[in-house]
């Protein structure tokens, strides 16, 4: 039980939407209820050999974003278990009344998957980057807001969706993820995974930045600074308790995400811990732009999503600390 | 399936139940809960499969109000079923209520799906509908759209999807009151033929008198012998319909008045209960 860290982190050999499709595969060979929904992107969330496996089950909705997160809300009422896929800004951002009020306010029982979370998007550009999906949800109540990191976190993340119950919005990364966690790990959810303790400043990652995290970890380690790593892969609800254990302890914070920073990972932590042991947040993420084109090298540098940012605002934070 | 006559009685009762809401309460959207009476009364007087002692029965057949601001008029139609004491129908709207504006699933017994944001119960009523059918069941899902509501783009997301799949067990129902809150529909968004719109979505359509359940009665009973397509029964109504009050004014979407006012409404309605009793 539990999660171990790998010592190198390199692209993983699989792809996140190849574990998307074969999890379902695998679940729905024993669980009726298991049904996908696409909104013609198919070939792009991977999961054609679930429609051939399972042709009545597979829906394509065809170029209806909305019309597919009403319908997945009428499955699940009629007893379905429905993950509705499309573009992130599609499935979250031109959703957000579905989502409210046929999902969330109907207490129904859903699963949206978003792809291509933020710099991600690279050559679709400003109108496909969607930096504020998360943010856009946000104030959905009760809604469960996650971004796995590796194919590793995402397999154990479907598995626990099978009879989980509730409105759950997936941040996916579709392609060769960066791995993190050994195969085989296990985590808890809505309680943010520890993956390097520290005492003298507090990262808290997400998504693409997890890498990056333990990397300026690393490097502020051989400086002397002990930096922390925390993975907050659900930014809703957001494990409060263990922030203020690692605010008493280290005493200030770098947030690190893909995202704008607005309504994002940065506010949802500054909110935590506003609640119980306030302490100095740096925020390395999106400051409240919109997306471009680029390669996904290019945005990272862009947008300021490196490593070398994470080490400069962790030597700032620990600079306010009183 | 109840007697036409009975029907019609079940209906006059429903408008007495829906005007006594509205007079305790003083406001509302009482020109659009008004106009769907009739189909209510035919739905839940015979045609649905229900058991109102089990509102949560999985084999039943659902509705989806998806104008859902004529929620009153369905919650004196479940009430009078027996899905929960009638005296609930006082509290609508008040603070702690199981009866809110717009129709709740998991506030009101007999209400299958929550609504309120016009063109959205089209999209859960087909999942429904869909849902029903993976699960090996075979009720019918039917569904309520406002003439207004077809305004939403959605609508016509989920009339494509429909007819894509062939939800033969979907029978949907607009309210073709011809009044939006603005005032006349074809004045606020003009739509064109709503016959001929649903047909070249590719959708069995019928157009009846929205007033006279046998007319709704018969076309139910064609949409079901129907195959390989959804139905769709379009409601020639009047808004307000059976409301003196409601129909003096133009618009009457959402209505305020005094206990006054709509008392010979409530009056005139309860006379035609008598008279359809007699009949």
């Amino acid at each position: 039980m539990g999660y171990t860290v790998k010592s190198v982190f390199e692209k993983e050999a699989v792809e996140m939407r190849k574990v998307y499709c074969n999890t379902l595969m695998e679940l729905a060979e024993t669980d009726p209820r298991i049904c996908v929904l696409d909104a013609d992107l198919v070939g792009s969330s991977g999961v054609k050999p679930f429609f051939q496996k399972f042709p009545d089950r597979a829906i394509d909705c065809g170029i209806q974003e909305n019309n597919m997160i009403g319908v997945a809300a009428g499955l699940s009422a009629a007893g379905m278990v429905p993950f509705a896929h499309s573009f992130g800004p599609f499935a979250a951002r031109r959703c957000v009344d579905q989502i409210f009020i046929s999902c969330a306010y109907a207490k129904l029982n859903v699963r949206i998957l978003g792809s291509d979370p933020g710099v991600v998007a690279a050559y679709n550009g400003g109108t496909h980057m969607p930096f504020e999906d998360m943010g856009a949800l946000m104030a959905i109540p009760e809604i469960t807001l996650l971004e796995p990191t590796d194919s590793v976190q995402f397999e154990w993340l479907i598995r626990q969706l099978q009879n989980a119950y509730g409105v759950y919005y997936i941040r996916l990364y579709r392609k060769n993820a960066v791995g993190v966690f050994e195969k085989g790990s296990d985590f808890e959810m809505g309680k943010a995974a520890v993956l390097k303790d520290g005492k003298d400043v507090c990262i808290v990652a997400s998504g693409i930045m997890v890498a990056e995290a333990l990397k300026a970890a690393a490097s502020l380690e051989a400086q002397g600074i002990s930096a922390a790593v925390l993975n907050t892969f659900c930014w809703k609800p957001m494990d409060a308790e263990t922030l203020a254990a690692y605010s008493k302890k280290c005493g200030c914070f770098v947030t690190a995400e893909n995202h704008n920073v607005v309504g994002g990972l940065g506010s949802a932590v500054a909110s935590a811990l506003s609640a119980t042991v306030p302490a100095p947040v740096e925020m390395v993420g999106v400051h409240d732009e919109f997306g471009q084109v680029g390669t996904e090298a290019f945005l990272r540098e862009a947008y300021k999503l490196t490593a070398a940012e994470i080490e400069d605002a962790a030597k700032r934070a620990i600079a306010r600390k009183a | 399936m109840e007697k036409c006559k009975d029907l019609r009685v079940f209906a006059e009762e429903i408008r007495v139940e829906t005007l006594k809401e509205f007079a305790h309460l003083g406001f509302g959207h009482v020109g659009g809960a008004m106009s769907i009476i009739e189909t209510l009364a035919v739905l839940y007087g015979g045609v649905m499969r229900i058991d109102p002692k089990n509102p949560k029965w999985e084999n039943r057949d659902k509705f989806v109000l998806s104008k859902g601001h004529a929620g009153p008029s369905m919650y004196a139609t479940l009430a009078l079923k027996g899905y929960f004491p009638k005296e609930e129908l006082l509290t609508l709207n008040q603070g702690g209520t199981i009866l809110p504006s717009h129709t709740d699933r998991l506030k009101t017994p007999g209400v299958d799906m929550t609504t309120g944001s016009l063109g959205q119960g089209m999209s859960t009523a087909i999942g429904m509908c869909l849902g029903d059918r993976l699960m090996g069941r075979d009720s019918y899902t039917y569904l309520m759209l406002g003439d207004g509501e077809c305004n939403e783009g959605q609508v016509w997301e989920g009339a494509m999807f429909a007819a894509h799949y062939k939800l033969d067990h979907l029978i949907a129902f607009v309210d073709l009151n011809k009044q939006q809150l603005d005032g006349a529909t074809d004045d606020v968004m003009h739509m064109g033929d709503m016959v001929s719109k649903w047909q070249a979505f590719d959708w069995h359509v019928q157009k009846v008198n929205g007033h006279n359940v046998d007319e709704i009665k018969a076309a139910i009973e064609a949409a079901k012998a129907e195959t390989g397509k959804p139905s769709m029964i379009i409601l020639d109504t009047i808004k307000g319909h059976g409301c003196l009050l409601a129909e003096s004014m133009f618009p009457c979407h959402h209505i305020a008045f005094t206990a006054e006012a709509i008392a010979p409404s409530v009056e005139h309605a309860e006379k035609v209960l008598e008279e359809a009793r007699k009949a």
